[in-house]
């Protein structure tokens, strides 16, 4: 026995240096809208966006491309975010009370964001507490006044506590308690009642020694904070829920919990004002809601903007989600179909203009961000190149096309264009445009698909960081729903007033169902696709530029096979629109099938140039000739003592789907009670996750669970399902012809081979003459352990998989070495084989549930291209596991390459979304509408790369305050020239930098990099501690410039550096 | 019987050993230096010589100290066979073509002649009335334990074999803790435990597993740092051939060992293997493995035979099929008992099995190395 352990795993240091260039595991970015936002924050300056969640995580985003991720050590909710303007940092308050700095800072070039300091507010002050001193508890809101150099803070007891921000220390004896308020209050409002919590306090653009103070019942204060005295007072009787100062500061605006708003005239001189001069319901007459928010933004017309969010009359529209508009007589109420969670203008913010003149209004959603062109007549809204919210309706599956060609990613482009008509100002009105995306440009178009529930498929530009929605094509219209008519009728019965306007794309709402999305197929040189879904449809569809009216071929295909006994106790088929149909440009469809029984598509699988569509549910397998629009067969794939089949699957189907939902909502509860997320960097996080689940079971060790040891016996209930199909063109009969063959794996063990007799296309044309199609069971496959069949490939006689259809044809790919003998690769859940052809014996093997105890979940065959080798590239399987880990394996030889631990082994809804590319990428869902990208492949990785310029003083106070706080951090800012790893965003294969649990990063780094310093000698090997606003800039540029020259480097001479390093 | 060969025998001079041959139903006695034995070759020559078969390939077995009839085929074992007879060297030869390899200490004749004693069934012979007993490769093991010479002896290293779906494996393992001794004092870790046997299923049958057993290996696999899912699935993946090694919660019925038994040929005198075991294992190992994970494959070929399943239908297909097993080798590796105790054996077998079994041991080749 360990002789042979000792054989296969003995290390050969050539092939684990080629590892290392080939392989490597980084998680990259996430993809999509942040789950359950809560916080929302803008900089004006350097025109940033942030949103906090309730995870803990922040995310900063600018132009397309720039993003920045991090995440609180804990997992609290971030209640408040607020910019430093300028300086690219941020202050996020959590609701644990602590208070964390956070600042872009950056790295070899590219900016990362790093938790720089944390504060959290003592929850006792002590024993003094006795004597009146107020406490720093629950600390309700914050304001950054003097440019960021301090915050005040608001709390629930209405005391405001002052904070130095540069060191996040608290500044003793400038406490202002609400008593010291209350004395400059008359003593009729006082009459013994406290003021309550403090709920907004605004600073004054022009004069930063004035805050206006809002306390919860309703007083408002303009406090001078140099004089500390009151300037004015305003006693509303009201309970207030927010304030705006307007910017000259004569007027504030307060809302409050009763839908009103009043506006206060702050330049007359009578104080205290006890009456505003306006105060409207703008929904009333009946009782509102509150309006929780409102903002006052003056235009040079005049005619201001009054914005808020909420007021609703509270009995007819008090579910509602909405934000008004309003300006002068127009009124404009956003109806929104999630919570509204914070909005902001963007508008001017120097001090010398004379009016805020916003361009447009920005509204964070629980499920999406809705951006408003308020300059445009009409407000219309502009669309997010990012912050897609991916499950606008519930991601059912996902499949990836890489390489895209030009051709199809332009066609595909208009018919996204013609879907979704751009304003004429197109993407310039994005206003969110700070930093720059130092990235280059996607070598390769991919294209990421989601299929949807509600029957629609997605179209996601995946080349690049920002995930941008290109073309969406609905299924729907092709069949009748029971829902239609309800809808319409909802909507007339609408009134005129409030003038709701819907505004956003998430609608989690199903019409039906049985229209979700199984499975999708793209040829990317036909343009054609097969999109399978819940209740047994399979549709072929064609790209067509120009709209069209046409009818759809409809064929049905008996799965079962007049097997005996069989009542299927499901959903019904989904009844066809007949007659012709108007199609808009964009894919339309050809033709389709619908399984008997109305089973779930659970495999499909497309090939163009032979016109086949073979499709799987879980009673059995059918092939379909497109082009003369005819099945070419049908089998049955039901073991004769699957009752549970037999009995039709609705119990199962939603079992299935509450479980699904349950894991979903699972996680959601751990998300918003505390979990750890992995995020790419946070190695410490990931480390105490995993501590804290060890530690677990231990602790409760009363768990008598128990398994059962049994194999898998042959009547297992679901044995039929058809996991896998696969076309290929390779030698089935015999050594001396190959021809095209059809391989289905079930859930059984079990393989079929179909040869397949496809009428050869004429010379010079694609396309087949139009005979009809045979297929002639060539052989079947009972694998022994019956574990299920996840993949089915054929590798050529190099052992390299043979190329999708028309690749080879059109010289995108070599041509399969048709001479050597062809062999066919069997995944199933416990092991990987690899079998001879066309005499099925097995050649080599991989039992990985022996050896590991997982199964495999998700498996692919990926190119694999070295950083060290311009053209050397390998084709290895990627495996996910059950308990999400990623191994890769040789192909052929199977042979265990690397494995990296990537998911949440209780994530099961990540595990099953997971989708991998063919260039050694990968897709995982880790929320409802977040998409995470992790790479293999050493060099083909896609992650965000950007520079912000951010400009603020740092002083050598701060850096040794720094220190003190965390030495670690400070070794990696203080010391730049020495952490710049030039490699590391090219891909380097260096461990160290990117991937491993190194304690001590900043410590390892310095052997390597000082080997290969002489790369980097240009970029400033300035160490020391302290920066002025100078250094930055030119430790920006300079570096800025190396990495545009190590990009300018051919990729060799990059990898070169890359081999130094080890 | 040629009395001439016992010429030099009856001196009883301490270089020379007895050696009584028998073939068929003839002996030959003869002597033999002892000092100077010499090469296999020479005696199996001899043999040849004495008996008049010149060119009759046989086999040639002795019966050791205890009993068990050891096959010669190479220069070691001849010398241990020498070297341990006491006084008698027993040597007993079969043609080639006639050998039985799994008759190799079951042989009813040597049964009869109560040269062999089985270690097992010490007592069965003398009271019972003949049974006719089919030849050995019809028979089936259930379960062994297997490495008893390389394993500590607390420890027990069981292998099922499972054969259709007759007899569930019939256990359940659970979590649990289990004490070891660290260099930091005893540390309670956790553990994977045998939680409950099936009535009737196959490990309560075998008696070699029990509950509260502590799981250690799964095939060669340890389980330490896996979850009970984990260790579940590897059970389930091996469970054709699940050989587990487990640290059995009653340590009163460990094998003991001397050093005696286990420097011999050690595993028929150690092992409660059945009697079939020893010499024939390759074979059976072989088998078995196949069984392991041989998948069924269903060609089409030029006579329509019968069709496992519904033909597919409409389409004119004519699948006709045959069905045959595709060899393939064991190669889980987990025969160290041969490989490491009986080097000669398996090395003689073997070189009969290329001969025999061309095609299978061609694969075993290519198992191995490919796989391992």
């Amino acid at each position: 026995m360990m002789k042979f352990r000792f054989r296969r795993q003995g290390a050969d240091p050539q092939r684990e240096k080629l590892k290392q260039e080939l392989f490597a595991f980084h998680k990259t970015v996430e993809h999509g809208f942040p789950n359950q936002p809560s916080a929302l924050a803008f900089d004006p300056e350097l025109r940033i966006m942030a949103i906090g969640t309730r995870s803990g995580a922040v995310k900063i985003y600018g132009a397309p491309g720039v993003e920045f991720t991090g995440l609180h050590r804990d997992a609290a909710t971030v209640t408040q975010m607020h910019f430093l303007p300028g300086q690219g940092r941020v202050l996020t308050l959590l609701d644990d009370d602590s208070l964390h700095l956070w600042e872009i800072v950056h790295h070899d070039g590219c900016a990362h964001l790093e938790e720089a300091l944390r504060f959290q507010a003592p929850s006792r002050p002590g024993f003094d507490g006795a004597s009146g001193l107020p406490s720093l508890a629950h600390i309700t809101v914050v304001l950054l006044v003097a440019a960021g150099d301090m915050a005040a803070l608001g709390t629930e007891g209405g005391s405001i506590f002052f904070l130095d921000v540069p060191t996040l220390t608290l500044l003793e004896g400038q406490t202002l308690g609400p008593d010291e308020v209350l004395r400059s209050v008359p003593d009729d409002y006082r009459c013994g009642k406290a003021l309550g919590p403090v709920e907004s306090l605004q600073g004054h653009l022009r004069d930063p020694t004035k805050i206006l103070i809002g306390y919860s019942r309703g007083l408002l204060v303009i406090w001078n904070q140099a004089a500390r005295c009151a300037e004015r007072i305003f006693l509303g009787n009201q309970q207030l829920e927010s304030v705006c100062w307007e910017r000259s500061g004569h007027t504030v605006v307060s809302s409050h919990s009763d839908g009103s708003y009043a506006i206060w005239a702050a330049d007359t001189s009578d104080s205290p004002t006890a009456q505003p001069t306006v105060a409207t319901t703008p929904y009333g007459p009946f009782p509102c809601k509150a309006i929780n928010k409102v903002l006052w933004r003056t235009c040079a017309s005049g005619e201001h903007f009054v914005i808020f969010s909420g007021g609703m009359p509270r009995a007819s529209y008090g579910d509602r989600h909405c934000v008004s508009v309003l300006q002068a007589e127009t009124l404009v109420t956003l109806d929104f179909t999630s919570r509204v969670i914070d909005f902001f203008t963007v508008h001017s913010t120097r001090p010398e203009d004379e009016f805020d003149e916003p361009q447009a209004l920005a509204v964070l959603l629980e499920e999406e961000l809705v951006v408003l062109d308020l300059q445009t007549p009409g407000w219309p809204a502009v669309p997010a190149p990012y912050l897609a919210p991916l499950h606008s309706s519930a991601i059912t599956c996902s499949a990836h096309v890489a390489n895209v060609p030009a051709k199809l990613w332009a066609r595909i482009m208009s018919a996204g264009e013609q879907q979704n008509p751009q304003p004429a100002s197109g993407a310039s009105s994005w206003p969110i445009t700070g930093g720059r995306n130092l990235a280059q440009e996607p070598s390769q178009r991919g294209l990421l698909l989601t299929g949807h529930e509600d029957g629609t498929v997605r179209f996601w530009d995946a080349s690049g960081v920002a995930l941008r929605p290109l073309y969406k094509l609905s299924t729907a219209g092709l069949f009748q729903t029971d829902c239609e008519h309800a809808d319409s009728l909802a909507q007339a019965a609408e009134d005129d007033w409030p003038p709701f306007r819907k505004v956003g794309c998430f609608d989690p709402y199903s019409d039906d169902p049985r229209l979700g999305v199984q499975k999708v197929a793209l040829c990317k040189y036909t343009a054609q696709m097969v999109v399978a879904g819940t209740a047994g449809q399979v549709l072929v569809l064609e790209l067509s530029d120009a709209p069209a009216e046409q009818a759809v071929g409809v064929a049905s295909l008996d799965l079962l096979q007049d097997r005996e006994g069989f009542t299927w106790k499901g959903h019904e088929r989904l009844s066809p629109r007949l007659g012709p149909l108007p199609w808009p440009a964009g894919f339309q469809p050809r033709a389709l099938i619908q399984c008997l029984p109305p089973a779930a598509v659970t495999a499909v699988t497309l090939h163009a140039e032979w016109g086949l569509v073979a499709f799987g549910t879980s009673h059995g397998f059918g092939l379909f000739d497109y082009l003369r629009r005819s099945p070419v067969l049908a089998r049955c794939t039901l073991h004769p003592s699957d009752s549970l089949a037999m009995e039709g699957p609705l119990s199962r189907v939603k079992s299935l789907k509450k479980s699904l939902r349950q894991s979903f909502r699972r996680i959601r509860k751990s998300r918003a009670s505390g979990k750890k997320r992995m995020v790419a960097g946070s190695k410490l996080q990931e480390a105490n996750a995993q501590l804290a689940e060890q530690a677990g079971p231990q602790d409760v060790e009363v768990t008598p669970v128990q398994r059962r040891i049994e194999p898998r016996s042959a009547d297992d209930s679901l044995s039929g399902v058809v996991r896998c199909l696969y076309f290929a063109d390779t030698f089935l009969r015999d050594a001396a012809h190959h021809g095209p063959t059809m391989w289905a794996g079930t859930n059984s063990g079990s393989v079929f081979a179909y040869a397949l007799e496809v009428p050869a296309a004429a010379v010079g044309s694609e396309k087949r003459p139009e005979r009809a199609v045979e297929a002639v069971l060539g052989k079947e496959v009972q694998l022994m352990h019956r574990a299920p069949v996840v993949a089915i490939a054929v590798l050529d006689g190099r052992g390299r998989p043979l190329p999708e259809p028309y690749e080879a044809s059109r010289d995108l790919a070599q041509a399969p070495d048709m001479q050597g003998g062809h062999a066919v690769l069997i995944a199933s859940e416990e092991q990987f084989k690899v079998f001879t052809l066309p005499k099925v014996s097995a050649k080599t093997k991989f039992k990985l549930t022996a050896h590991e105890g997982c199964r495999v979940r998700k498996v692919a065959l990926a190119t694999f291209a070295s950083v060290a080798c311009e053209d050397y590239a390998e084709t290895c399987l990627a495996c996910l596991t059950n308990l999400g880990d990623v191994h890769v394996f040789s192909v052929p030889g199977l042979r265990p390459q690397v494995h990296y631990a990537c998911i949440r082994k209780e994530d099961i809804s990540g595990i099953a979304s997971c989708v991998f590319t063919r260039h050694g990428q990968g897709f995982y869902l880790i929320s409802p509408s977040e998409f995470e990208r992790f790479s293999l492949s050493a060099r083909n990785i896609t992650e965000p790369l950007c520079c912000l310029d951010v400009h603020w003083p740092r002083d050598a106070t701060r850096v040794s305050h720094r220190s003190r706080e965390s030495p670690k951090l400070n070794q990696a800012n203080g010391t730049p020239g020495i952490i710049l790893a030039p490699q590391s965003c090219d891909g380097s294969p260096d461990p160290i930098c990117k991937g491993a649990d190194t304690p001590e990063p900043a410590e390892a780094m310095l052997s390597p990099m000082s080997i290969d310093s002489a790369t980097s000698a240009d970029t400033t090997l300035d160490t020391t501690g302290d920066m002025t606003v100078e250094d930055v800039k030119d430790f920006l540029g300079s570096s800025e410039e190396s990495e545009k020259n190590l990009r300018n480097l051919s990729e060799e001479e990059a990898r070169a550096c890359a081999i130094l390093i080890k | 019987m040629n009395r001439g060969h016992r010429h030099g025998a009856g001196s009883g001079c301490l270089g020379t050993m007895e050696v009584k041959s028998k073939f068929g139903a003839e002996f030959r006695r003869f002597s033999l230096e002892r000092s100077k034995p010499g090469k296999f070759e020479e005696f199996y020559g001899l043999l040849q010589h004495v008996h008049k078969i010149p060119n009759v390939d046989v086999l040639v077995g002795y019966a050791d100290i205890h009993g068990d009839l050891l096959p010669i085929n190479n220069d070691d074992n001849y010398h241990k066979a020498v070297s341990t007879a006491n006084p008698l060297l027993r040597i007993f030869i079969q043609k080639k073509e006639e050998a039985d390899y799994s008759a190799f200490g079951t042989d009813t004749l040597i049964k009869k002649k109560n040269v062999l004693t089985n270690v097992l069934r010490p007592d069965n012979h003398r009271k019972k009335p003949h049974i006719v007993i089919s030849l050995p490769q019809d028979f089936r093991p259930v379960s062994s334990i297997i490495d008893v010479d390389i394993l500590p002896e607390t420890h027990r290293r069981v292998r099922l074999y499972k054969y259709g779906t007759e007899k569930p494996l019939g256990f359940y393992i659970r979590d649990g803790a289990s004490v070891r001794v660290t260099p930091h004092g005893l540390e309670k870790v956790p553990g994977i435990f045998i939680s409950r046997l099936v009535p009737g299923g196959l490990a309560q049958s075998t008696g070699l597993l029990a509950v509260n057993d502590e799981v250690l290996e799964v095939n060669g696999i340890e389980v330490s740092g896996k979850s009970l899912d984990q260790v579940t699935d590897m059970m389930i993946a091996n469970s054709r051939n699940l050989i587990i090694t487990v640290r059995p919660a009653n340590q009163r019925n460990n094998v003991v060992r001397n050093s005696r038994t286990s420097g011999s040929s050690g595993q028929s005198t150690d092992n409660s293997l059945p009697s079939c075991a020893p010499p024939p294992e390759p074979s059976l190992e072989l088998g078995e493995e196949d069984s392991d994970d041989d998948d069924i494959v269903i060609e089409d070929s030029g006579e329509p035979r019968q069709i496992p399943r519904a033909a597919p239908s409409a389409e004119s297909l004519e699948s006709l099929t045959q069905v045959e097993l595709s060899f393939e080798s064991g190669q889980n590796g987990f025969i160290p008992a041969n490989e490491v105790s009986l080097p000669p054996v398996a090395s003689g077998a073997r070189t009969e099995f290329e001969t025999s079994a061309p095609d299978q041991k061609l694969l075993e080749e290519d198992g191995t190395v490919i796989t391992l």
